[in-house]
């Protein structure tokens, strides 16, 4: 294996390449406005360190904070027509009905809603509404529209009607960028039809990103094929991201929490993840984040997809201080340390100075803050170890100790000892855990459906069965799959003892795809 | 006569007061909530009033919806559906309802009658026949009370409708209305047997809707301020601090279509050392401190998140979360012995007396 992994976060493009037995070389650029310089940057301080021609590269996987950014700052966004299959139901609650009215005015192309959608048994709960489709599929091509998001009842179940519609708007509209939210996987046609539209928004941003990255690739002078990091900690081809920008959202926090498993060599372990503003804590199980399995907010609008399990909080290194009474953060100096924190002269008492005044750091003058009271700033410390402790304690899934990986740049707040942690473990590149994440991600496969009428074990068998195939579609190599996660839910009131499935399958990338 | 206008801001707060009455179960208010935030934004206006004001002869609606709440999820809901369930019942008996009133104040079911009361201009009736959220029909006061079980109504948003015209018992209801609503998708929006007056004002349990969102208002306002919302709830309601924890551990399973099982918690600051067991059957039924009996149906048993004061559901419960457990003070009607042989332990399958937490 011989991998690049680089990480455009919103300050640094950061890179590395892993060999086998490591971390060859890493490195980091600031980030630019067009990426492509940044990552043009990164690639030639890499080239400094180590000879990236020797032997030919397996691939360059990209991570990017770039598609949530965009929903959170309201930029780059396209217009999306919503065509959803479920008339006469669902009318009172049309799509963008529950979205903020600043990213609706800026998204909301127009709602189209058609008979069509599934019963969770699998009847069909109206026939699809071909006439109506086309006759929609007409008017958004008059309205000028070219990303289209298609949602429909019981999608995940039965994703017949989504496909038929989107075979159906692509005959109208050869060149439109279709959505089906039974791509985005979960139960809750809001929250699912949210993700498809936020996803159709990014139609343009993506194309535009992707082929930012492929000409930084290509202008490096490396023919190795380039993927695309996900929320999961797997990747997608540039091909596939281009479809899914959704998929990338929580892209960075899962290839930090990947990254400090391969360099701590734990798969399953805590992971926090200290930064200037804020720690992310999340758990690591087969080497991989768990999975939130509840709605996750994206810049106010509620989805439900494949994304990262993560608390965070308001601790950093930049975090103000404040003294009576005692409390750190949530305000930080983020990126202005350098400036305005008082070991580097400037006039904020931050966590980074008591640090530096107890001796846990070399950063700065550590005589601009030896006036600091020893008692003071231990009393500091023992509230960043509660703030830490507890967070850390809200996170795991079952009691008992476990072990916790700390990384970033803010990770000298983790002490040593924590209640309910065995031991804490740090590692070298720390720092750049994110691009290394992106270096080693795999592909995966996912089911999530509703089965009746079975044992739990053949259900889950079943189960298995459509992840590893859906794996395999992804280009993962059937001979690498593993399941890395497993979850049953009976639900209430439902006929035939239902019981609701979830498994997760990856797999490492085969060869020539 | 007294009617009072429901605010917009009134239903955000019956939104998270009724979370809280739903006791773990009940289904999350939050479609019914979306529903009505459109319905006001559209100049839709629904009031209130008190149960007392009825006349003795006058014909009261009561509604719920009925089914899965992962098929909500699905589907949605629809204002309309609701609404036509109660047109369906006039339709078939004749009478012209005074107000409508919610089955159940607990959960989602908390925000029905103000979707049909929307469309058909009717106010709403400050009663239910709960208290909280029960998961069957013989569960409510008019059960208890021998009342008539039907008519009922059922609609599917697609139009397909059916009434229950006559079975001898609430058990009989429950079974053959469950029956339809499977057929249905396994989710309806249901018209219950219609109530006089003199009925609601002698079996309702009033006050709920108020209730409701005087609670939600109170948790809204502590966060807001950043206060202790649990504080906030008991200065609102005579309830009472079980404990104060973390979830240990989760056990769940469906047995003829419930949602059973049961959580562990470790006690923080006051409870430091003591474990407390909860038993769920859709709903909190039963509370063990250190495996002895300390609050059991018909006490309400509500979970709170410890931090932000909102419920947490018997569904969406996990690992970790630090949570406080009050106890509210049951309506009268089932404290009875008629009343706890439809809601007391015996009928989640303990053989425990009951016992009240606030019973001295």
């Amino acid at each position: 294996m011989r991998r690049i992994g680089i990480d455009v976060g919103g300050t640094n493009t950061d890179a590395v390449l892993i060999e086998e037995g490591g971390v060859a070389a890493s490195v980091k650029a600031p980030t630019t406005p067009d990426i492509t310089s940044g990552i043009l940057d990164a690639l030639a301080r890499l080239a400094n360190r180590v000879n990236l021609r020797t032997q030919p590269l397996d691939g360059v996987m990209i991570g990017t904070t770039h598609f949530v950014n965009a929903v959170v700052q309201r930029r780059y966004l396209n217009k999306v027509a919503a065509l959803r299959l479920a008339m006469p139901a669902c009318a009172s609650l049309p799509p963008f009905c529950d979205w903020p009215e600043d990213l609706a005015r800026i998204v909301e192309g127009g709602v189209w809603m058609v008979e069509g959608g599934h019963d969770y048994d699998g009847r069909a709960f109206m026939p699809l509404d071909v006439e109506a489709v086309a006759r929609a599929a007409r008017e958004i091509r008059s309205r000028g529209l070219t990303s289209v998001a298609i949602s429909a009842i019981f999608s995940p179940l039965d994703a017949a009607h989504e496909r038929a519609a989107a075979e159906i708007v692509a005959r109208e509209l050869p060149e439109a960028s279709v959505t089906c939210s039974a791509d985005l996987g979960r139960i809750g046609l809001l929250e699912r039809e949210n993700a498809g539209l936020l996803n159709a928004a990014l139609a343009g941003l993506a194309r535009e990103t992707i082929c930012a990255f492929e000409r930084a690739i290509r202008g490096s002078g490396f023919d190795a094929p380039l993927f695309i990091t996900q929320n999961d900690g797997t990747i997608a081809s540039a091909a596939q991201a281009l479809k899914l920008p959704v998929y990338s959202f929580a892209s960075g926090a899962t290839n930090s929490m990947r990254g400090g498993a391969y360099l701590s060599g734990l798969s399953d372990a805590m992971v926090i993840d200290v930064g200037g503003t804020t720690t992310d804590v999340g758990q690591l199980r087969h080497g991989f984040p768990r999975e939130a399995n509840s709605v996750v907010k994206v810049g106010g609008v509620r989805t439900l997809f494949r994304m990262p399990d993560l608390t965070s909080i308001g601790l950093g290194g930049g975090s103000h201080v404040v003294l009576n009474p005692l409390s750190i953060g949530p305000l930080s100096v983020g990126y202005r340390l350098v400036q305005d924190g008082l070991a580097f002269g400037g006039r904020q008492l931050t966590a980074t100075d008591v640090a530096v005044a107890s001796g846990l750091l070399e950063l700065g003058d550590w005589r601009k803050v030896g006036h600091l009271d020893p008692a003071l700033c231990a009393s500091v410390l023992a509230e960043a170890r509660r703030m830490i402790e507890e967070t850390v304690d809200r996170m795991k899934t079952e009691a008992g100790e476990v072990p916790l990986i700390a990384v970033g740049g803010g990770a000298f707040l983790v002490p040593e000892r924590l209640a309910g942690v065995s031991r804490v473990v740090r590692v070298d590149h720390g720092d750049c855990a994110n691009a290394v994440g992106a270096a080693i991600a795999q592909v995966s496969g996912e089911c999530d459906q509703i089965f009746r009428d079975m044992t739990r074990s053949a259900a889950i068998d079943q189960a298995r069965k459509i992840a590893s195939d859906r794996a395999v579609a992804a280009g993962a190599d059937r001979k690498t799959l593993k399941t890395i996660e497993t979850e049953d839910m009976p639900i209430a009131y439902l006929p035939g003892n239902a019981l609701r499935v979830r498994v997760r399958i990856v797999g490492d990338v085969a060869a020539g795809s | 006569m007294t009617l009072q206008e429901i605010s917009a801001d009134d239903i955000e707060s019956l939104a998270v007061g009724a979370w809280v009455l739903g006791t773990g179960g009940g289904g999350s208010p939050y479609l019914g909530l979306l529903n009505m935030r459109r319905l006001y934004a559209e100049g839709s206006r629904v009031s209130l009033i008190p149960p007392d004001t009825l006349a003795d002869d006058d014909w009261v609606a009561a509604v719920s919806n009925m089914g899965a709440p992962l098929v909500g999820q699905e589907r949605l809901t629809d204002s309309h559906t609701i609404a036509r369930a109660v047109a369906l019942m006039e339709e078939h008996t004749g009478y012209r309802f005074r107000g409508i009133m919610a089955l159940e104040v607990g959960g989602g079911n908390a925000i029905q009658p103000l979707m049909a009361a929307a469309h058909l201009k009717r106010p709403v009736v400050d009663a239910d026949m709960m208290g909280r959220a029960y998961p069957e029909a013989q569960m409510t006061s008019v059960a208890v009370a021998d009342l008539k079980p039907c008519p009922l109504t059922t609609v599917d948003v697609r139009g397909l409708e059916s009434i229950v015209d006559r079975v001898p018992t609430w058990k009989w209801m429950e079974r053959v209305s469950r029956k339809i609503c499977v057929e249905y998708g396994s989710i309806a929006s249901t018209c219950k047997a219609p109530r006089t007056g003199a009925e609601v004002k002698r079996w309702g349990i009033h006050g709920t809707t108020t209730k409701a969102i005087a609670i939600g208002a109170a948790v809204r306002a502590a966060q807001r301020a950043h206060d202790d919302p649990i504080a906030a709830i008991l200065a609102v309601e005579p309830g009472k601090v079980l404990y104060k924890g973390k979830v240990v551990d989760v056990e769940r399973r469906t047995t003829e279509g419930f949602l059973r099982g049961k959580t562990r918690f470790d006690g923080l600051d006051d409870w430091r050392g003591a474990v407390m067991d909860l038993d769920f059957q859709n709903e909190w039924i039963i509370a063990w401190l250190d495996g002895l009996p300390v609050a059991m149906s018909p006490d309400l048993i509500c979970v709170l998140d410890s931090v932000s004061g909102e419920a947490v559901g018997t569904e969406v419960i996990r690992y970790g979360q630090r949570v406080t457990v009050i106890a509210l003070p049951p309506p009268p009607v089932f404290l009875t012995s008629k009343g706890l042989e439809h809601v007391g332990p015996r009928a989640f399958g303990y053989d425990i007396d009951f016992k009240s937490v606030f019973q001295s």
